[in-house]
């Protein structure tokens, strides 16, 4: 490796600028805010975690921890989430206090990126989650929050596709039988190869007719009608339950009057075994990427020795900032100007205006060297220089 | 309707690419290929075109800045792009392999592999069980076993004749290619009906000229 610049930053780490802070202020605020009006409370847990413990209980592949040894010579790792340290502090703690759990949390996660140098390694993630309470309700619940953040943020292009693990796997295991071949055909699902799914069907020595039922599998996306076309695929009643929690939750999403950002996506598998049930992503117009995802993960407790149901979501902020069209300009600074011999006035001025409210900065002319060039950062200004009376610019 | 951004490939895989669009009865403008001009609207198609080196169509894609894209499958092993695989164009076939000199081994030290595809030759060597260095190479691989540079290099073989003309043999095949069509995956959600529109065009199309 070369000599590294003195203004250099490790591989995906960002700086935000005045005016992009302004702007994630905003947008932060106003979802948090939604996010404390449903009642939710916002927890902060440590930037490291134990490998062994959270590292492992993660969703987020290994490969993808930025790893470290303390002074015992334990591995630790910098949290590549905030949904298993929540889990850590739920069992632990919060959950001998009150059941069910509504926590928030708005906070840095660390994920090491393997390709191309310039995406972010540290990035915000904003989210709730809901421990303790296994009904659709809470599904219903939490999508219709995260429906409300988004509106909040200024977003208005958005949609979010609703998929459910358990029919998927259901669905599999009748047609394949062993959880091995499932597995398989999920990881295509997962990597969104549908060219590799079809040819995997296509050579499984499987009756055409089954063959047939995972080919269709691949278009159950769209709206509500995708759920009748699902459930000629399924037998039994765990792949009907599963259809039944999709439909309940999404006249749920109609009564919370949401829906119309809600369509279906069974095909959906946004991580190979961390989701239980439903689950979900989120896309904003103009980012490239889903600006966040969730589900429900009602396994992952028990890691943490306290089974418990849960679900959630998580939000990108930097991918919610590229959503919205434009940054906001910087909160305009008013300039009070002053000359040595009129300091007193300049100071009782500046705090007359703060008192007020308003952003003051106080600035002794003797200290810039450009005037015109330094005012012009500036919303206003207010000169006292020289002899004469104050004069507004 | 919303506008549809697609990238192509330039070269090999363009115009049977083009073909296919035009099979499927999209009016693609004729001077696509020839035009100086790196973007073209297709008003009526309501769709946006753009001439990308076959490398980088997966990188449009997986960054949104096009909605679609055609690839090579060898493309997308070597580039692991977040993309939608959605469709087997079955246009331009040929196959990954490994070729060398004829009557020759591996070194035993430190085999050395040349290749455009060191993800994809270093997995398959890893996968054997292999223990090989291997070689990024832009162009022309064939060069590097005559030269002396490595004694096998991965490398997309169609017809064979360039392995020929080079008098290098094939040793192993790897992985068959064809082209794919890939979707990004939030253009995949927000412009379903447009992008289901043209795959099932396109479905109904290959499965006519697989017929024949």
């Amino acid at each position: 490796m070369s000599k590294l610049l003195m203004f250099e930053k490790p591989v995906g780490m960002r700086d935000t600028l005045p005016h992009i802070y302004e702007t994630k202020r905003k947008l932060k605020e106003a979802a948090e805010g939604a996010m404390r009006s449903w009642g939710y409370r916002f927890i902060e847990t440590p930037a490291l975690e134990y490998s062994e413990t959270v590292g492992e209980a993660s969703a987020i592949l290994d490969r993808q921890l930025f790893k470290l040894l303390d002074q015992q010579g334990n591995t630790l790792v910098l949290r590549p989430d905030m949904t298993a340290p929540i889990a850590r502090v739920a069992a632990a703690k919060l959950l001998k206090e009150r059941v069910p759990l509504r926590l928030a949390y708005s906070a840095n996660v660390y994920r090491a990126q393997q390709r191309e140098g310039g995406r972010a390694a540290e990035f915000e993630q904003i989210g709730v989650e809901m421990i303790g309470d296994d009904t659709i309700s809470a599904d219903a619940e939490v999508i219709a929050l995260l429906v409300s953040v988004m509106k909040q943020a200024g977003l208005e292009k958005f949609q979010i596709s609703l998929g459910h693990i358990r029919f998927t796997d259901e669905l599999f295991r009748q047609i394949l039988g062993t959880e091995e071949r499932s597995e398989q055909l999920r990881r295509f699902l997962y990597e969104k190869n549908y060219v590799g799914y079809r040819e995997h069907v296509k050579n499984l020595p499987l009756s055409s007719i089954d063959k047939q039922r995972l080919l269709q599998f691949l278009s159950l996306s769209g709206s509500i009608n995708c759920l009748d076309e699902a459930a000629k695929l399924v037998e039994g009643s765990a792949g009907a339950e599963a259809l039944d929690e999709l439909k309940t939750v999404f006249s749920r999403l109609q009564e919370y009057g949401v829906d119309q950002y809600v369509t279906f996506d069974l095909p959906l598998v946004s991580h190979m075994s961390y989701y239980t049930g439903l689950l979900f992503e989120v896309y904003a117009d103009g980012v490239g990427a889903p600006v966040g995802n969730g589900g429900r993960y009602d396994d992952l407790l028990e890691k943490f020795g306290r089974p418990a149901g849960a679900t959630g979501f998580g939000l990108r902020v930097d991918f919610l900032l590229e959503a919205l069209e434009q940054l906001e300009d910087e909160a305009g600074v008013h300039c009070v100007l002053f000359s040595n011999e009129r300091r007193l006035e300049a100071i009782q001025e500046a705090q007359k205006r703060r008192a007020a409210g308003e952003c003051v900065l106080l600035q002794d002319v003797a200290g810039v060297k450009d005037v015109d060039k330094f005012t012009e950062t500036c919303k206003s200004v207010t000169f006292f220089v020289g002899k004469a009376t104050g004069g507004n610019a | 309707m919303s506008m549809l951004t697609i990238a192509m490939p330039k070269g090999r895989i363009f115009e049977e690419a083009a073909a296919l669009m035009q099979e499927a009865g999209y009016k693609l403008p004729p001077e696509l290929d020839e035009s100086r001009k790196l973007i073209i609207e297709v008003p009526e198609e309501n769709m946006r075109f753009f001439l990308a080196k076959p490398m980088d169509v997966a990188t449009y894609v997986e960054h949104g800045v096009a909605d679609i894209g055609i690839a090579g499958k060898d493309v997308l092993l070597e580039e692991e792009r977040d993309v939608y695989e959605v469709l087997d164009l079955k246009i331009s076939p040929c196959y990954l392999a490994v070729a060398g000199l004829p009557d020759t081994s591996l070194n035993e030290v430190a085999p050395r592999i040349a290749t455009k595809y060191p993800t994809v030759a270093s997995a398959y060597f890893r996968e054997k069980g292999e223990q090989v260095e291997i070689i990024k190479l832009n162009g022309s691989i064939e060069l590097a076993p005559l030269i002396g540079l490595s004694d096998r290099i991965v490398d997309i073989v169609s017809t064979g004749q360039t392995l020929r003309e080079n008098g290098l043999v094939e040793y192993e095949t790897i992985v068959g290619i064809t082209s794919r069509l890939i979707v990004n995956p939030v253009s995949y959600r927000m412009k379903n009906e447009e992008i289901s529109a043209l795959v099932s065009r396109l479905t109904e199309t290959i499965e006519e000229k697989a017929v024949q």
